[in-house]
């Protein structure tokens, strides 16, 4: 298992991507008792299916949901990478994009959706408001952060973030599902509580 | 309202001028005199606008009741006090009006005042197990972590009354009985705009009763407040109702400017003015497509946004933000405008002229919506008065309130433009109104943009801004009603008090009153066309 | 007769003699089901496959988007096979208060009446499937099965929304089906045959929308609304109105039970158009028009299960030119429209249609 170095994207370069080391150490860690090769054949044909198929799951609270909007309109259209399926139950989506302020109200909710949905399950925190309580961060009612109740695989910084800086994110996201190992092993573990 | 006035209606009364005039009522009396002046003759007070709930320390637990006739404009302030912070108790004026059935309980579940007589004594915002009241000045910050159990509702609501001898008695009253089939729509929900939540009480299709949850984004700006100085507070004004930023960013330097006493630029009044009118556009825009995604027809969404896309790279050249601008500062605008501003505006308003009409083809003139919209969820004028709609929902039901007009700030006593009123009161009504005022706002902009005056587009102002003791108040027409700000001085770099009104608590306020009987797809479209934005709400 | 180049039925007949003289008949048979049976499930998934891509891009076009275009070259051709593949290895959720057995049937019976349905479609002269010589009331039958599971999904998750969606489209395809049938029966009266087969070459010398003109096409119009809300789709999406019911009946379903749904969702699309066509327009049959001898020959040599295709994606594209252009009806006002309008209307049709076979009066 590798990380590609060729994206295809013209204008975007492997190094442009911020987080190569991250991915690259987490691969050498998932080879390090060797990779096989049917089994890894099959992995990579699985994770090519996940990553070019993520349903999300709406959950806009605040400002950065109308951004997403915009992002499945006709100017971004999020459709061109596969990901204009909105799905509003949380047992059909793939990845759930917190989009906008979770308060201490919210935060039940939002666990108990993140629980709902099906295995695999990924996590988009878009805005400083999910990554750290953002203009709020020394309200009485804001999470400080959405770390602190589910685990995060990208975050999107921003308040709120450019539509670009969304599909920048998601592929991010693609590049680390296209590493993990679906057979054998788990490579995600949930937070111990 | 002239004083001469107040003190033959009210003798009692304490007036205060610093500021606003504010007229201090013994709270004993509250009810009497606010039944005095709903029925005044020739000013009748009919219209609350707004409950502001306030810890004045010393002095006590109290509200402020900002009033207005919708007949002549007349304004005016009262404010009552309790002196007792344990057991703070005012009478209600939820009888007098309906808005005040919501609005009290968000002063209670902030500061704790239990008001007498009122049927529905529950939290509002927070959880229901909340400790303490977290807007009282000496609340402890840290007493509330987070919690990750699910929260119960009760079904039951609680009502306190005072027996004859004084003492407190309580009562219980039913929300949802045994037998009704309750189903949540929200916070989770596509169609409730963000993180609104109704508990549905439904007979077979029909709606019995909604039971709005709110504060699933209650983010506590106005508490910050107390702790942010002027310049920082504009900053939050912008995330509250997302899609009036500019707006709601205009109310707040409109207050601390006429405290301060800043007189602004010429120039920066005509961008503000233009500024608000694109932000109207805008969200209108947003409106018909979340209405017609609401009601199941997918394609004129994007059509909405095609436009609005336009709008957003016009603000993006001038102000650096798509969606949040953070483009007013106190004394004018932060920055010029760019060089092809103008060019562009007017580019887009002939565009956007000639593409009306499709939208108009696809959507207003279909048999569908037509028989979806037309004829559902009426809400009467008298109710929307009582219940304090404003905005679009108000002038669909035939209630003249556009601030614009009534109380007009920056230019809008300089342009010409109408009112957009429509007597039906039904959804449909509600529709035709955001789509006429596009027009409307586009009328407007054309009169203002050849003619920005050359000057200085921000007046000099100190980076601490101190503001004289008192109360001041000023409001703007948003894209959704009308917005105030309250603000309590006293004389500090930071704001006593800052608050804001929901232009969207009356509206969700209002679903119970213009769903009864109809369907659930029916909800779906009527929040469409009441075209709340749930952060501004929770605040 | 001139269709013959493209019969398949002495090819088959050739294949049967073929595998009896090399086995007993018995297990040729059975060799032959197992073919068939894999060859009906492979066309059943490559057709949904199709269909979404279709709907993704004909969806795009109408709102000025591209749609998918990254995932397998310019076209975004892969797109739906990358979400096939996902949605295969995702996780089938087992929810704790819900009837295990029903929740678990009823995808499966779903899929099962649009399969049935499915193998009934005439694709080509002998290139059915199922031939029975009451076929199209085999069709009938078997896509009402769809219904009960429509009904146990949302009885058996233990949720208000699923409950409520599934009440609603059972209201809904009941109601619809009375149309269905009566304009299915306006077109058995004119053919005078049930049998599917029959009906497509009774059809030779002109399709039935042609011979049967007036209440030929009003039948044809009523079929097409009613079979678009008896497939579920918008405007009448009721039953799994997101904007309401968040994802309706199937709101608890994940994984390939979902997967099931969505796929029977779309095949119906296509059942519908694909009766639709055999029904009006002639089935395998090619466009012939009187006196163009010469065009007439031309179009003899297009094989019959291109011009079936080819009649089954147009009336699938009106199907999502509808969809994607209406707002939803409300579930009061859709049956209104069932029971005081098309109801009424398709029983005056068969009456005119009985009328008009009668004196003749049809070509």
């Amino acid at each position: 298992m590798e990380v590609k170095k060729s994206t295809s994207i013209r204008s975007m370069e492997y190094e442009d991507f911020k987080n190569n080391d991250y991915l690259e150490d987490m691969v050498r860690r998932l080879n390090m008792d060797g990779a096989g090769i049917v089994l890894g054949t099959v992995d990579e044909l699985i994770n090519w299916g996940r990553s070019n198929s993520l349903w999300s799951l709406t959950f806009g609270t605040s400002c950065c949901a109308i951004e997403f909007m915009a992002l499945g309109a006709a100017r971004y259209d999020m459709a061109r990478f596969g990901f204009e399926v909105t799905r509003n139950s949380p047992r059909q989506a793939d990845m759930i994009m917190v989009l906008g302020t979770i308060t201490h109200k919210m935060a039940p909710v939002l666990k108990r959706l993140y629980d709902q949905m099906a295995e695999p399950k990924y996590v988009v925190a878009v805005g400083g408001c999910t990554i750290s309580g953002g203009p709020f961060i020394k309200s009485y009612h804001v999470v400080n952060g959405i770390d602190k109740i589910i685990p995060v695989d990208v975050y999107i910084p921003g308040c709120p973030p450019r539509p670009e800086a969304f599909f920048y994110g998601m592929m991010q996201l693609q590049r680390k599902i296209k590493v993990e190992r679906f057979l054998g092993e788990v490579n995600r573990k949930e937070k111990e509580e | 309202m002239e004083i001469e006035k107040i003190t033959s209606i009210i003798p009692e009364a304490e007036i205060s001028q610093t500021g606003e005039t504010v007229v201090k009522v013994p709270a004993e009396k509250l009810h009497q005199i606010a039944e005095t002046l709903l029925n005044d003759k020739e000013n009748p007070m009919d219209f609350l606008r707004d409950i502001v709930g306030m810890d004045w320390g010393e002095e006590g637990l109290g509200a402020l009741y900002l009033l207005e006739s919708t007949r002549t404009g007349a304004r005016i302030i009262l404010k009552a006090v309790t002196a007792d912070r344990e057991k703070a108790l005012l009478p209600t004026v939820s009888d007098l009006w309906k808005t005040a059935l919501i609005k009290e309980r968000e002063v209670y579940d902030f500061f704790g005042i239990c008001f007498l007589n009122h049927p529905d004594m529950r939290r509002i915002f927070l959880r229901e197990d909340w400790i303490g009241y977290p807007m009282r000045k000496d609340y402890d910050m840290n007493s509330n972590p987070l919690r990750m159990d699910n929260e119960e509702n009760a079904d039951m609501t609680d009502e306190y009354f005072l027996r004859p001898d004084g003492t407190l008695e309580g009562r219980k009253n039913v929300v949802f009985g045994e037998d009704d089939f309750v189903v949540n729509i929200g916070p989770q929900h596509p169609s409730t705009h963000g993180v609104l939540r109704m508990r549905t009480s439904l007979d077979g299709e029909n709606i019995r009763k909604i039971d709005p949850i709110l504060g699933y984004i209650h983010r506590g700006i106005e508490k910050m407040n107390e702790s942010l100085t002027y310049p920082q507070t504009l900053a939050l004004t912008d995330r509250l109702d997302y899609l009036s930023a500019h707006q709601n960013r205009h109310a707040l330097c409109m207050c601390i400017e006429k405290a301060a006493g800043i007189e602004v630029p010429e120039r920066a009044q005509y961008i503000r003015t233009i500024m608000d009118e694109l932000q109207r556009i805008d969200s209108h825009l947003l409106f018909y497509s979340c209405l017609v995604m609401d009601m199941g027809g997918l394609t004129p969404f994007f059509y909405g946004f095609r436009e609005r896309e336009m709008i957003l790279d016009i603000f993006e050249e001038t102000t650096g933000g798509r969606l949040i601008q953070n483009y007013n500062m106190i004394g004018g605008v932060q920055a010029d405008i760019h060089p092809t501003f103008q060019q562009k505006v007017k580019d887009f308003i002939k565009h956007l002229r000639s593409v009306i009409q499709d939208y108009h083809n696809i959507f207003t003139s279909n048999v569908i919506a037509d028989t979806r919209l037309k004829g559902v969820g009426v809400l009467s004028k008298e109710d929307a008065i009582s219940l304090g709609c404003t905005g679009g929902t108000g002038r669909a039901s035939g209630w003249a309130n556009d601030v614009r007009k009534h109380h007009p700030y920056a230019l809008y006593n300089k342009v010409d433009f109408k009112e957009i009123v429509y007597t039906e009161g039904d959804s449909f009504a509600r529709y035709m109104v955001r789509m006429d005022e596009i027009m409307e706002s586009c009328h407007i902009i054309e009169q203002l943009i050849d003619n920005i005056p050359e000057g200085e587009f921000r007046a000099k102002t100190k980076p601490i801004i101190k503001l004289p003791e008192g109360v001041f108040t000023s409001s703007v027409e948003t894209s959704r009603g009308e917005f105030d700000v309250v603000l309590e001085s006293h004389g500090d770099k930071v704001p006593y008090r800052l608050h804001y009104r929901s232009t969207g608590l009356p509206l969700v306020h209002a679903m119970d009153t213009v769903c009864r009987g109809a369907k659930i797809a029916d909800l779906i479209a009527i929040g469409g066309t009441l075209d709340f934005v749930i952060p501004d709400i929770d605040r | 007769m001139f269709l013959d180049y493209y019969n398949l039925s002495p090819l088959l007949m050739q294949i049967h003699a073929f595998l009896c003289s090399v086995m007993p008949e018995w297990l040729a048979l059975t060799l032959e089901g197992l073919v068939v049976g894999v060859f009906i499930l492979v066309m059943y998934a490559v057709l949904a496959i199709i269909l979404i891509y279709m709907e993704r891009k004909v969806c795009a076009a109408f709102q000025c988007r591209i749609g998918p275009n990254r995932v397998g070259g310019k076209g975004g051709l892969l797109q739906v096979p990358a979400d096939v593949l996902k949605i295969l290895t995702k996780e089938i959720i087992s929810l704790k208060h819900s009837d295990h057995f029903l929740y678990a049937l009823a995808p499966f019976l779903v899929i099962l009446a649009s399969i049935l349905t499915f193998s009934c479609l005439p694709w080509n002269k002998g290139g059915e499937i199922l031939h029975m010589n009451i076929g199209i009331f085999f069709v009938l039958a078997a896509s009402s099965i769809g219904v009960l599971g429509i009904l146990l999904a949302g009885w058996s998750s233990n949720s208000k929304y699923t409950l409520i969606g599934a009440v609603r489209s059972g209201a809904m395809i009941i109601s619809y089906e009375l149309s269905i049938g009566l304009s299915v029966l306006t077109m058995v009266v004119m053919s005078g045959a049930m049998d599917i087969q029959t009906i497509v070459e009774g059809q030779a010398n002109g399709w039935n929308i042609f011979k049967g003109h007036i209440p030929a096409i009003m039948a044809f119009i009523i079929y097409l609304i009613a079979g678009n809300a008896e497939a579920n789709r918008g405007p009448f999406d009721l039953a799994e109105a997101e904007q309401e019911l968040t994802a309706g009946y199937h709101t608890e379903y994940s994984g390939m039970h979902f997967g099931f749904f969505y796929l029977a969702e779309y095949l119906n699309l296509f059942i519908t158009a694909g009766i639709a066509t055999t029904l009006f327009l002639g089935g395998w049959m090619p466009l012939h028009i009187a006196g163009l001898d010469g065009l007439n020959m031309v179009m003899d040599y297009i094989p019959g299960f291109v011009w079936f295709i080819g009649k089954t994606f147009f009336i699938v594209f009106l199907l999502m030119w509808i969809r994607w252009t209406f707002p939803r009806l409300r579930i009061d006002q859709v049956l209104t429209l069932e029971w005081k309008y098309l109801m009424p209307l398709s029983l005056v049709v068969l009456l005119l249609m009985t009328v008009c076979k009668v004196f003749g009066l049809t070509f």
